[in-house]
């Protein structure tokens, strides 16, 4: 059970306090409801560059890291396709330096050209070390265009091409700071070793009086449910080749998300799941394969990922996955393999709330669903899974017309 | 009206007060030591066995791997998916990992199931039997993972700086071909698995929140195992550093980035530099806010990002500058790290600076010491290198004390470009 006390600004901006004497830090979390959902299909990538952006100097003070560092703090931030999240962590004898840090970002950026000159070189860089110059690093550039044709999660967080980074410009970067950065699109979680009083104090001295900004009303287009199957091939420098298929799933407030969770850790989730014991142990088709889903806010994916054995056709790799996908169809699985999964599950949620980071982390995270509660009540709808619901939601979501095949051979 | 450019007070943290939690520790009836923290606000437990079997010991490329990853794939009463599905059904994570000197098996689980777990742990250490097909589907999917692996640059330079640094025949050399996996004997599995988990010498660290009667719990399980805690054979490697300092790769000639490893020798932590090399390094590559990073990064944009360190290892180690940068950019990159290593042996540091860093590391040594998994990490650390908190005081001594002058001096002293092996992999 966390803890925590929550009040809103007067400009919207939503702070929840989450008070552990335990330890000598404070953690100072920002999440600003914006993520590369929200791009422009012509501008993708924007989100994750503005995020670099953030760390280039704010209006009164040049540079961000510097300060924080002197009080010996630390920091990171990243970006998803829903959100972004800025953090760190200092001790708590200066926790004033980082609402002083923040809370000029969000009142505005410097808005300097070498920043932006700079960080989309760092940010091109960043695009080349993981999609480029990897082997199979563009599998999921290929995988999101072909399973989303509407939604923009059709293009990745880093974005869709090298190009829109490029040719970012002033412009874009004002019209979404001030479109998207606005306390009222915001959501401050103050954690650690820290006072409520003191943080109701602090929040109202440093971000109370910046502007509310508006609302940010996300209107995205929804994608349609799949009506036919998808299947696309690759020819690729690489050395074996890779199967990955996927299908959508509910979004991350639908009861179906959580039976989803479960369905995928029995399918991939360590040495005793399905698709490990059956293709790489017994058949040895895969020489590894996960089962997995994205976590979406809005309808995400539940994956299957494997490179195949050298000598094993596509054709028996994909008709042994079928195999077990139709089990998880035909026959309900057991009790006991449901209570292993969700004994993993209240094991994960218990190491996650380890450290202050990962709970205001998480806090953020369920205060931009909706309610900082959900927190606490999260496990219970885990636990309320039945096998008969696992058993229909794979009927339903594991038919061919929902799913993308993606193929990708070593040339 | 609120004044925005003036920064808030602050208190250095170079004045504030950091304690290294002690440990625990009590021994089991065969002389097996337990360390133990007890901390944390979650009913969660971690516990490594620590044993002297890493590849330090073998007589056989990746033999000391190969026992250590096959521990969970089969004993004389459970196969492999026996196993697995036993801690998964706890909701208990057993993992595995061979280091040099040591090998590790880790458990994290729910306190309160701690008492179905322990047995199987020292199931695994007794009874394993490392089954021949086991054997064969291990040494296929990792001929395959590896095969991928060498398509990395990044992969391929380090292992190839390290084994211009120490020498391929020296453990923190040597690396893995996929012909090592053809040659490998079940049989040798069981000798090695015999001599150093079975019989060989073990530590065991615990942190989170142990159940009162853990003592007891571990001495059921452990303290009875035939153990020999003082008959670890002493093997000594010399370092047998490469001729040539430069070297050029191209691992993929449509590449875009190169993977840039700049290294030389460097003491372990018994040395009297070591703790003020720290400093220096956090000034030259050792943080966001270091000078590689301000120009390489945040100044010129070759990079995600670059970073320098000293190789955590036991007996020797090594200083070492690693990034990625964009093809066209690798040789500015190294000029430019030269450079900076130059600037270091010129200049004195400056009072501001050198106060930042001063106060970075120790906010960044506190944030560390939150939580049971982070102390403990840190006295393991300690004792299997052989020190004592004692270290981690003087360290701090250090930090706060060092001047310009010692660190321009220890610039001079280790940051000479013509020491340094240079390798670029395409």
């Amino acid at each position: 059970m966390i803890k925590y006390n929550r009040f809103v600004l007067d400009n919207g901006l939503r702070v929840l306090v989450h008070e552990d004497h335990s330890t000598p830090m404070a953690v100072v979390n920002i999440m600003y409801d914006v993520g590369a959902r929200d791009e422009n299909p012509d501008k993708t990538g924007f989100a994750h560059l503005f995020e670099h952006l953030m760390f280039g100097g704010s209006i009164h003070i040049p540079d961000y890291d510097e300060p924080l560092q002197r009080a010996g703090g630390e920091n990171n931030a990243y970006t998803t396709n829903d959100l972004t999240n800025y953090y760190c962590q200092l001790p708590s004898e200066n926790i004033e330096t980082a609402f002083w840090l923040e809370s000029d970002r969000m009142l505005s950026l410097a808005f300097g050209a070498k920043s932006l000159s700079v960080q989309k070189k760092v940010v091109i860089e960043e695009f080349k070390e993981h999609y480029i110059n990897k082997p199979y690093g563009d599998v999921w550039h290929k995988m999101r265009e072909l399973a989303y044709k509407v939604h923009p999660y059709r293009w990745m967080t880093i974005g869709k091409d090298l190009s829109h980074v490029e040719n970012a410009n002033m412009d874009d970067v004002k019209h979404f700071f001030f479109k998207h950065y606005r306390p009222v699109n915001a959501i401050l979680v103050v954690a650690g070793n820290v006072e409520l009083e003191n943080v109701k104090q602090l929040s109202e001295k440093w971000f109370g009086n910046i502007p509310m900004g508006e609302k940010y009303n996300r209107n995205l287009p929804q994608e349609p449910a799949q009506t036919a199957a998808r299947r696309s091939e690759v020819q690729a420098n690489v050395p074996l080749d890779a199967f990955i298929k996927t299908w959508h799933m509910d979004a991350r407030l639908e009861k179906g998300y959580y039976v989803a969770d479960l369905a995928t850790e029995i399918l991939g989730g360590g040495g005793s799941s399905r698709l490990y014991q059956s293709l790489v142990k017994e058949k040895q088709l895969f020489s590894g394969i996960d089962c997995y889903h994205f976590g979406s806010v809005d309808k995400g994916l539940i994956a299957v990922e494997g490179k195949l054995v050298k000598g094993v056709s596509m054709q028996a790799a994909e008709k042994a996955v079928e195999e077990e996908i139709e089990k998880m169809q035909s026959t309900s699985v057991s009790v006991t393999e449901l209570q292993k999964v969700k004994n993993k599950t209240e094991s994960v949620i218990a190491f996650e709330d380890m450290g202050v980071m990962s709970r205001a982390n998480s806090l953020a995270m369920y205060e931009l669903l909706g309610d900082a509660e959900l927190m606490n009540t999260e496990l219970e709808k885990y636990h309320a899974v039945t096998t008969e619901e696992i058993q229909q939601y794979c009927t339903n979501v594991f038919s061919n017309e929902n799913s993308n095949t993606l193929l990708y051979y070593a040339k | 009206m609120l004044n925005r450019k003036t920064a808030p007070g602050i208190i250095d943290a170079v004045d504030m007060k950091l304690q290294l939690k002690p440990c625990d520790h009590f021994i089991l009836d065969n002389g097996v030591p337990v360390y133990s923290i007890d901390a944390g606000a979650q009913e969660v437990l971690l516990i490594e066995w620590v044993f002297y079997a890493g590849n330090w010991y073998e007589e056989k490329n990746i033999v000391a791997a190969t026992t250590n990853f096959m521990l969970k794939n089969g004993t004389k009463q459970k196969n492999a998916f026996a196993i697995n599905e036993y801690f998964e059904y706890y909701g208990a994570y057993l993992n595995r990992s061979c280091y040099n000197e040591t090998a590790i098996i880790t458990l994290h689980c729910l306190s309160k199931h701690l008492s179905e777990l322990l047995p199987v742990v020292a199931e695994l250490i007794t009874e394993s039997i490392f089954p021949a097909e086991e054997l064969a589907i291990y040494k296929q999917n990792q001929k395959q993972r590896l095969e991928v692996n060498l398509k990395k640059c990044d992969f391929v330079a380090n292992r190839l700086i390290d084994e211009y640094v120490y020498g391929f025949h020296h453990p923190y050399g040597r690396y893995t071909s996929t012909l090592d996996y053809e040659k490998l004997e079940r049989e040798e599995l069981d000798v090695f698995y015999k001599r150093f988990y079975t019989e060989g010498k073990c530590l065991v660290f615990v942190a989170g929140k142990p159940p009162a009667d853990v003592e007891l719990q571990l001495n059921k399980h452990f303290g009875h195992l035939p153990f020999h805690q003082n008959d670890i054979p002493q093997i000594d490697y010399k370092p047998k550093p490469a001729e040539t300092k430069k070297y050029n790769i191209i691992n993929d000639a449509e590449g875009v980035q190169g993977a840039i490893r700049i290294a030389r020798e460097f003491p372990n932590r018994h040395h009297p530099d070591f703790a003020k090399a720290q400093v220096l390094n956090n000034i030259f590559g050792g943080f966001f806010g270091s000078r590689l990073m301000s120009n390489i990064r945040e100044e010129k944009g070759y990079t995600y990002g670059i970073h320098s360190y000293m190789q955590n290892h036991i007996h020797e180690s090594a200083w070492m500058i690693s990034t990625e940068a964009g093809r066209d950019v690798c040789e500015a990159t190294i000029a430019e790290v030269y450079k900076e290593m130059a600037i270091l042996c010129n200049e004195p540091v400056e009072a501001d600076e050198l106060d930042l860093v001063r106060n970075y590391m120790i906010g960044s040594l506190l944030g560390d010491l939150d939580g049971p998994f982070q102390i403990i990490a840190r006295w393991k650390n300690y004792i299997l290198n052989n020190v004592t908190d004692e270290y981690f005081y003087n360290s701090i001594q250090t930090v706060r004390t060092i001047t310009a002058e010692e660190i321009q001096a220890l610039a001079n002293k280790y940051l000479q470009p013509q020491e340094f092996y240079e390798l670029l992999v395409i």
